[in-house]
């Protein structure tokens, strides 16, 4: 078993949860460890609870893991909902002045802190969090310059006394700690490696930057805000026209606009804007321009739960817009996906003149990952497809040789921009000709409907083949086959790594392209597996029931789960168990979490 | 001659004519519009490929298909987005935009509005009959109190919009009306909106002689009153563009509301467009400028 440590700081919206997070992430990849932090929140800027789990390793970390091992409350309601949920090792940090401890499990140490003797907290409100920090790394056995190089970067901005004030909080809560409590018994490594640590956001934003975009536009929505955040700060460096909308009508129809003048076009939403983009995307598609829209999902239907995850938008997204179209769908596997996925969708969409969109989901979307800064590659290949930019010398101006909506053999016909000499022409939301003239006026025309119809839809072989099928991971031939898409590759992946510890093997077909789906080889796939369970974070097997409607595939149980939480290895694990001894064919975990 | 012509790039009006012929009504306001924005480019000797023309849905927005220009037939009330996309992406280009009123007033008007504060570079024509003609006939978004329509066939009760005074309250900064019957100073007034540098509003009556038979020719002739013909009107006062913008009766101003040149166009007011347009840019960020972003995360 992969050796990790997780940290869970929990307090009011307001409290300053997200500062010593920060500072224990950049602690931890600065030593060479992987990372990865959720933030559980509620939809507040100031009070009710909020929740950040960073955990950590030498080995990659892919999900938040079933475990705590350091707690520290910043008030009474923290202390009270997740003290029960730590188990012999752990430790939980605390202010003696103000918080009363539960009644805590055998082995887990309680730490109190005391505050007031310790730091002025008439000077400094946040000292707590501060004395937590230098506490907490010292009986993670690192080392007090680590905490003096980042409190110097944190609070480079408010001045040398901030710094230096801070700095000397951190220190008498370290030296406290190495005075009064015991050390963990797994002493934090380090690697000579360097991270990057970011949220899906960021990822797909700079990923979106690196695929060469130049427009991107977007209606403020959680959870995809973060896209439209790095966007507008990073966009005059990147060369980037970002601008907020009045609506995300308006979005799509914006970044279709600025696409149809020849530049990389990208917008981000989540499942209520999607909805309103709906008709744009019918029109990127019949007037084959394309664009790239990303949507963060989050727990639906309506307003739903706008700060809890869910992967309940996909049949939002298979069936968005009326009319048949050719689509491409992808759902990033990790954070490290978000960035790679983007320039990758590009070239599809580009090519095939047509919508692509991303399912992310507020896990990833709002999840922190250490990447390889190698994967945040800012020279990825970049193919615009069949799209003329330069005047053709010979053809005179609309002499009407050239024909935007040419009858190919691919479907595919070549894209002149507005601006070139020789290709003026009209593109339609209308059904239209060859040229681009409407048949919506014309009494009827079946032959060339029917004609324009099969050249889009052409497309959708030429697409298939440009995207691999997926492939199984693990073992051969083993018990039990967990199958998935999108973000909680990580999560089943580690569900698989304890199931074979456990003596189950367990293996795992993770999806990625959803449209195209490439049926064929995942019945190829699953026709030699013993036990096939599809997990999926919804409430009707969304997935299950798109794979059974493409393939006729049914499995032999489903793992699912739809209260706003993300999965837990152990979720998955102990269904995974029930299931084979026959137990049942569908298992809901809950989520613990004393509330 | 023609070749000498195309060598001199020499914009001619047979330049401007449409793949097809338009299948307005005969005797439809349109009609006057489109032959007003073709005299406007070949006044103004603008290529054609440099311009795009973008409408939504309705019979005006049947418009790009009728004029050889790049075109853009967009979805009903976005054509003003879809514009502002295509604008910065290269703002090289002309733009205009398309469209009726209930395209631009009931179904747009989120657009409208935002597209007038955002003050980008486009002319907006509105071909306004006070009708919805391509759904056959009903009340629109500047439909009459009274109007009796199929969707409100005992007389509208609801309140038409005024989109000049809607114009000159979102901070358009060029707000003029013409008539499609009065050629001469309809095309005018779009070589005026084009040549602006900012959002341009022009709305237009241009009569439907199928479904309004309240709004006809002989309704506005005797009515419309020329702003130009008033020496005294300075349209550089919004507040006396305001006033101007409230009649409605037997006096109906038409002409120049109102122009403002101290806004910068959106164009102008993004730094990211000084190095030019965007369709130009190299694709690829410089390869220090992404190790920086990587770095910001380490």
């Amino acid at each position: 078993m992969k050796k990790t440590f997780a940290v869970g700081i929990g307090g009011a919206a307001g409290q300053g949860v997200a500062t010593p997070g920060d500072i224990f992430a950049k602690i931890f990849s600065r030593r060479g460890l992987h990372l990865n932090a959720y933030n559980a929140y509620q939809s507040i800027i100031r009070g009710g609870h909020t929740f950040l789990t960073i955990r950590t390793g030498p080995e990659k970390v892919t999900n938040m893991g079933d475990r705590l091992d350091l707690l520290i409350p910043l008030n009474q309601d923290a202390m009270d909902r997740h003290l029960g949920l730590l188990t012999e090792g752990a430790a939980c940090l605390y202010n003696a002045d103000t918080i009363k401890p539960g009644i805590a499990a055998a082995g887990v140490e309680l730490c109190p802190l005391p505050v007031s003797e310790l730091a002025d907290i008439s000077r400094n409100k946040v000292a707590q969090n501060t004395l937590a920090v230098g506490a907490g790394l010292s009986m993670m056995g690192i080392g007090f310059q680590a905490v003096e190089e980042v409190l110097g970067e944190q609070f480079k901005k408010k001045g040398e006394a901030v710094v230096s004030e801070n700095a000397g909080i951190a220190r008498a809560g370290y030296d406290y700690a190495t005075a009064h409590f015991n050390p963990f018994a797994w002493p934090l490594p380090m690697t000579g490696k360097r991270h990057a640590v970011l949220s899906g956001n960021i990822a797909m934003a700079m990923g979106g930057a690196a695929a060469g975009v130049k427009f991107y536009c977007a209606y403020p929505m959680s959870p995809s805000t973060g896209v439209l955040h790095w966007m507008a700060a990073h966009a005059r460096k990147a060369g980037i026209m970002v601008r907020q909308v009045e609506d995300e009508i308006g979005v799509v129809n914006m970044a279709i606009g600025a696409a149809h003048a020849g530049v990389r076009s990208m917008c981000a939403t989540s499942g209520g804007g999607f909805a309103l983009m709906s008709e744009g995307l019918g029109l990127s598609a019949m007037m084959e321009t394309p664009v790239v829209v990303i949507d963060c999902q989050r727990a639906g239907p309506s307003t739903g739960v706008p700060t809890k995850t869910e992967q309940g938008d996909l049949w939002q997204m298979l069936g968005a817009a009326f009319g048949d179209y050719p689509r491409v769908l992808a759902a990033p596997l990790d954070i490290g996906d978000c960035f790679k996925i983007i320039p990758e969708i590009f070239n599809i969409a580009d090519r095939f003149q047509c919508p692509g969109i991303v399912l992310c989901d507020l896990l990833l979307s709002e999840g922190r990952l250490s990447v390889d800064p190698q994967d945040l590659d800012f020279a990825p290949v970049i193919d615009r497809g069949e799209l003329i930019t330069e005047a053709s010398s010979s053809g005179a101006n609309g002499d009407g040789a050239y024909k935007r909506y040419k009858i190919t053999d691919s479907g595919v016909s070549p894209r002149a921009i507005p601006g070139l000499l020789g290709h003026t022409h009209t593109a339609a939301s209308d059904e239209h000709d060859e040229d681009g003239v409407l048949i919506s006026d014309e009494f009827t025309n079946p032959t060339k409907r029917r004609a324009m119809m099969e050249k889009r839809m052409r497309k959708v072989a030429g697409i298939e083949a440009s995207v691999p099928p997926p492939e199984l991971w693990g073992p051969r031939d083993a018990a039990v086959t967990l199958i998935g898409w999108g973000s909680t590759k990580g999560v089943i992946e580690e569900a698989c790594e304890i199931l074979i510890e456990q003596g189950i093997s367990a293996n795992q077909l993770q999806i990625r392209w959803l449209v195209p789906l490439h049926g064929e080889a995942i019945l190829d796939i699953l026709k030699g597996a013993r036990h096939t369970i599809i997990v999926e974070n919804n409430y009707s097997g969304q997935f299950a029931r798109y794979l059974r409607s493409e393939t006729s595939f049914v499995p032999d149980g489903y793992i699912r789960k739809y209260d706003g939480e993300p999965f837990m290895p152990h979720h998955i694990v102990e269904a995974v168990k029930e299931q084979l001894s026959g137990k049942s064919t569908l298992s809901v975990p809950a989520h613990e979490i004393l509330v | 001659m023609a070749t000498a012509l195309a060598a001199t790039n020499h914009v001619a009006l047979a330049d401007l004519k449409g793949k097809v012929d338009p299948d307005w009504c005969p005797g439809c306001g349109d009609f006057g519009v489109l032959a007003a924005v073709q005299k406007a480019l070949v006044d103004l000797q603008i290529p054609n490929h440099n311009v795009v023309t973008i409408s939504g849905i309705g019979c005006s927005s049947n418009f790009p298909g009728f004029i050889n220009t790049y075109g853009m037939h967009t979805l009903h009330g976005r054509a003003l987005a879809v514009a502002t996309g295509v604008k910065l992406a290269n703002h090289d280009l002309t733009v205009l935009v398309t469209g009726g009123d209930g395209d631009g007033f009931g179904i747009g008007g989120n657009h409208f509005v935002h597209s007038m504060r955002r003050n980008v570079d486009v002319l907006y024509i509105v071909m306004d009959n006070q009708i919805y003609g391509l759904t056959t006939g009903q009340t629109s978004p500047t439909s009459r109190v009274g109007m009796k329509t199929k969707s409100m066939p005992f007389g509208n009760v609801e309140a038409p919009v005024n989109p000049i005074s809607l114009a000159l309250a979102a901070g358009a900064t060029f707000v003029a009306r013409g008539f499609s019957a009065e050629q001469k100073h309809l095309t005018e007034l779009i070589k005026q909106g084009i040549r602006h540098k900012g959002f341009s509003f022009l709305d237009v009556f241009s009569p439907c002689v199928t479904y309004n038979h309240d709004n006809t020719y002989q309704w506005f002739r005797p009515r419309i009153k020329k702003l130009e013909d008033d020496g005294t009107y300075d349209p550089a006062d919004w507040m006396a563009a305001m006033g101007k913008s409230l009649l409605w009766g037997d006096e109906i101003p038409i002409g120049k509301f109102f122009e403002r040149t101290d806004v910068p166009a959106l164009q102008d007011a993004e730094p990211v467009l000084n190095a030019g347009p965007l369709i130009h840019a190299d694709p690829r960020i410089p390869a220090e400028v992404g190790r920086a972003f990587v770095e910001e995360l380490m």
